[in-house]
């Protein structure tokens, strides 16, 4: 965990990365599960974040 | 002085054409051989998506191209991810999406186990089984209709035979429930070969010297299987899981040819709805923001599943 946080302070590829992949899941899980329509209306959002942000943190150093 | 071709070619071209050419970097003669696709690849990629985003933000028709196109914001975001029945969409696509990977998993995995294994006609068993994904969607969407066919159908036969409920009493496609999960049935039927060949990609990389070791340290198959098989076959399943969810996220021909998205809207997935939206309402505007949402999700999933084939290469 405290590589992970270092890997964020230290602008890491790897922790970045991983960080934008679970928002891209988070946003997939919340734009298909059945019990909240808040998760549903905010999905995209949290989806486009994790997306956007995978793309710029593929270009960091590793 | 030698005759090839390119001496030939070289002699042919005019001297100004041969200084010009002489004259350009290596640099410059690769963007040359390049720019078609670059070229090719902006017009019916890069622009369409960009029109896309643009048209929504508007309340654009296609079907009233002489209309003022009004600028609307994000009102067709706000209304799609405000809006029941999409929710509703979403679910039935994810309810597609979850039992189509569960099922090809398992089943895939169990096959490639024992594909694994040598014994005689596995060549001709791996063959057999890896058909129906050679098959077009459309071939298979059409047949399968046949054979849920309540009066000549043989799948509703079947079921008489070992049930004794009249195979004319249901309909596999028909309201009752079963519309969903005979959607996904076909897909499994379809797709798990591809899974299963994938594991078993991952079964043959395993090199025989661990599972030696594991013997020699008398290790159960049990706890081979766990220890060994399992953590070393899991990217390549990962790679699968992604893989299928990317192509059943957007699936469209096959459940069309089987159900049209019917009865009432029980298998009417997120990528038939927008079809609907986009050229049977004739909804531009909000359909490309429906779009747009479908695109960035698959998008997002193509990005993990570009990494994970990355780690699986590195292995």
């Amino acid at each position: 965990m405290s590589s992970f946080l270092t890997g964020l302070a230290r602008f890491r590829r790897g922790s970045w990365e991983a960080l934008a992949t679970a928002l891209i899941a988070l946003g997939v899980v919340m734009l298909m599960q059945p019990f909240f329509l808040w998760a549903y209306t905010w999905s995209f959002l949290v989806t486009l974040v994790g997306t956007v942000m995978f793309i710029v943190t593929s270009h960091f150093p590793d | 002085m030698t005759n090839t071709p390119i001496d030939r070619l070289a002699r042919a071209t005019p001297p100004d054409m041969a200084k010009k050419v002489r004259g350009l970097s290596d640099r410059a003669i690769a963007w040359i051989f390049v720019a078609p696709t670059i070229f090719l690849l902006l017009a019916i990629n890069i622009f369409p998506l960009i029109w896309t985003v643009r048209l929504s933000f508007t309340n654009y028709a296609a079907n009233r191209p002489n209309r003022e196109v009004e600028f609307v914001g994000l009102r067709n975001y706000i209304r799609i991810l405000t809006d029941d029945g999409i929710w509703a969409n979403m679910q039935t696509t994810a309810h597609f999406l979850i039992w189509t990977i569960v099922l090809q998993v398992v089943i895939g995995f169990s096959l490639a186990w024992l594909i694994n294994r040598k014994f005689k006609g596995n060549d001709l068993l791996t063959t057999l089984i890896v058909l129906p994904m050679m098959l077009s969607p459309a071939v298979v969407g059409n047949f399968w209709t046949f054979l849920y066919q309540p009066q000549i159908g043989l799948i509703n036969y079947v079921v008489e035979l070992f049930t004794g409920i009249p195979a004319s009493s249901f309909s596999m496609l028909g309201p009752g429930g079963l519309a969903k999960w005979s959607i996904i049935i076909v897909d499994t039927w379809m797709w798990t070969p591809f899974v299963m060949l994938i594991c078993l990609a991952g079964l043959r990389s395993i090199p025989d010297y661990i599972y030696e070791a594991a013997e020699i340290d008398r290790a159960s198959k049990w706890r081979q299987f766990w220890t060994i098989t399992v953590p070393m076959v899991l990217p390549f399943l990962m790679l699968a899981v992604l893989f299928r969810g990317i192509e059943n996220f957007k699936m469209f021909d096959m459940v069309v040819l089987l159900t049209g998205g019917g009865p009432g809207n029980e298998t009417l997935l997120a990528s038939i709805d927008l079809k609907r939206e986009a050229f049977e309402k004739w909804r531009t505007g909000y359909s490309s923001a429906y779009a747009i949402i479908l695109f960035v999700t698959v998008f997002g999933l193509a990005s993990i599943y570009v990494k994970a084939l990355n780690k699986v290469k590195e292995r």
